[in-house]
């Protein structure tokens, strides 16, 4: 595996370029086909490269939609795809912190309860429990509202652990010095722990907010009206419409690619703390 | 599970602290899943005035559905062949990538771009490789003579959603790999240089030995994403069809409860489904209570 001689070395090389060409057509193909008039891809030789529609069909997709094929314009699906991102990794990491915190700095009696019902979320996702969750939600009113979008898949057994891992970590020492200077928990949670746990907190931030953002059976399920429609599930009617022969396949992509942009911007541009964040939470 | 040898003292603070997440817990998580397995042992009426208890007839039923039996089928075949090609091309290419000296930052960059796209996302871009009438793949099987039309062809259906699931979770696979060999050694691998061991042997006898653990711990991974997040796939493109070709066991227990109404059904199937994700869940954590321990 060290060295080895130029020929293998360039062969790797190639065989590198090639799967990453391949991994990543379906997305270079969307925006390409996002780039061009509708009527480029219907006949004669696919195209593989930018056309000039590109401000034409974001413009359309984003702003004006296409009122003819009751395409309605996405930028409210990307505010509330936006909103839910943020509250569910922002709400996520707040309860699961002060959670942590309670669990890893008192003992208290139904301490070890409460761990457990924490633990028990993770053996429940939506997928199991769709109709009684939903049944749920429906009695409380939230359905589509910001809160039913939220707040019913915001426990998280995962960032609890994590940061009850990285609390185990502080030293005690740290805690005496604080109790000496007379600071009670609230004080020393927020001038201390807080401070000392920022690089989990981003980190895990980064793949709550893929998470939130990436949601599609809950969105779909809490909406029943467009107007808390998420981008990720809202994409779905689009792509039928047009897979049943409407020559709007661009306007589909230009969507795709407008909502699949904010959770690949994120990744690329913190690498390093998104595979951090990736490889604690899985832990 | 133990505590800071330091604590503070008090218990209304810790409970306050633990409110939130113990309300919605209970009333999101716990609650709606008793319930759940409640109406698993019912029955409602046609006019769903009146349930009554009937034990486990909705299990036997279940048991005796082809329907569903052919669901469970489905979603084995497609589990298996989502973890195992999502597993090994991850793996080539970790494999790679850990060879080059040069570049291999940039392709680390390049490859983990799917791993952000969302399932049904993933799965409407190669709905639309493979269209039937204009997909850009569906012309090249054109060329090479392959008939491709999966709505009328249940085999390429099901592929479809295999592509699109695996695509992105190759990026996932390929990171922890990447990871699990940058942990070995180096001088382990110059040491069977020394030897003579070509790297082939090399991969075989030193490398994936050691990556046992990560690739034991991927394949529970994947099988979880390929049980429990894949209901996007299938609703965004197939919508389960053609025929039953790709109802996988999320997609029914939706479809049963929420267009079909069937209650009973329904919720026995995410008492089944709940079953699964015990024993999955159960199996992760004593392995990484082994991997702990080492």
């Amino acid at each position: 595996m060290v060295g080895g001689r130029l020929g293998s070395r360039l062969l790797v090389h190639a065989i590198l370029i090639v799967g990453i060409a391949v991994m990543l057509t379906p997305i270079w193909l969307a925006f390409v086909v996002s780039t061009r008039p509708g009527s480029d891809f219907m006949t004669g030789d696919f195209p593989l490269w930018p056309g000039p529609d590109f401000v034409k069909n974001y413009r359309t997709a984003l702003i004006d939609g296409q009122p003819g094929a009751g395409l309605q314009p996405v930028g409210h699906m990307l505010w509330n795809s936006l909103v839910m991102a943020l509250v569910i990794a922002a709400g996520k990491i707040a309860i699961s912190f002060i959670s942590a915190f309670a669990i890893a700095w008192f003992r208290f009696p139904f301490r070890v309860a409460a761990f457990w019902i924490i633990f028990i979320t993770l053996m429940l996702p939506v997928e199991v429990r769709i109709l009684p969750t939903f049944a749920v939600t429906a009695s409380l009113g939230l359905l589509n509202s910001y809160a039913g979008l939220t707040i019913p898949i915001i426990a998280s057994a995962t960032a609890t652990f994590l940061f009850r891992q990285v609390f185990m970590t502080i030293p005690d020492e740290l805690t005496e010095a604080a109790r000496i200077d007379g600071a009670g928990p609230l004080r020393f949670l927020v001038d201390m722990v807080v401070p000392l746990s920022r690089t989990n907190v981003a980190a895990l931030f980064i793949i709550l907010f893929i998470y939130g953002w990436n949601q599609y059976l809950w969105p779909l399920l809490v909406t029943t009206e467009p107007g808390y429609e998420t981008v990720v599930m809202g994409i779905q009617r689009l792509a039928q419409s047009a897979s049943e022969g409407s020559p709007y396949w661009h306007l589909v992509m230009t969507t795709a690619i407008l909502a699949m942009l904010p959770p690949i911007a994120i990744v690329l541009s913190m690498r390093k703390l998104f595979v951090r964040g990736l490889v604690e939470t899985e832990k | 599970m133990q505590a800071k040898r330091v604590t503070f003292g008090g218990t209304a603070l810790p409970l306050a602290l633990l409110a939130p997440q113990l309300a919605v817990t209970v009333v999101f998580f716990v609650w709606p899943a008793v319930q759940a397995v409640i109406t698993s042992f019912q029955r409602e009426d046609a006019f769903g005035l009146k349930t009554e208890f009937v034990g486990l007839e909705n299990f036997r039923d279940l048991w005796a559905d082809p329907l569903y039996l052919e669901s469970f089928g489905t979603t084995m075949i497609f589990s298996a062949a989502v973890a195992v090609s999502a597993l090994v091309v991850g793996l080539l290419l970790a494999v790679l990538v850990d060879r080059v000296s040069r570049g291999a930052e940039i392709y680390s960059a390049l490859l983990i771009w799917p791993y952000a796209v969302a399932p049904a996302l993933a799965a409407i871009l190669w709905a639309f490789l493979l269209n039937p009438s204009i997909g850009p793949l569906t012309r090249l099987l054109r060329v090479l003579g392959i008939a491709w039309n999966y709505n009328v062809d249940g085999t390429q259906a099901l592929i479809l959603i295999v592509f699109a699931s695996a695509w992105k979770q190759v990026s996932y696979n390929f990171l922890f790999f990447l990871a699990g060999l940058q942990s070995i050694p180096r001088s382990l691998l110059e040491a069977a240089s020394i030897d003579a061991a070509g790297p082939w042997r090399q991969f075989r006898t030193i490398v994936f030995p050691l990556l046992a653990p990560t690739t034991f711990f991927l394949i529970v991974v994947n099988v979880v994403y390929a049980f429990f997040d894949t209901f996007g796939v299938v609703h965004a493109t197939t919508g389960g069809g053609p025929g039953q070709s790709t109802t996988l066991l999320v997609y029914k227990v939706w479809k049963d409860g929420f267009i079909g109404l069937n209650l009973g059904s329904s919720s026995a199937q995410s008492v089944v489904l709940l079953v699964i994700v015990i024993a999955l869940t159960a199996v992760q954590f004593r392995f990484l209570e082994r991997r702990i321990n080492y």
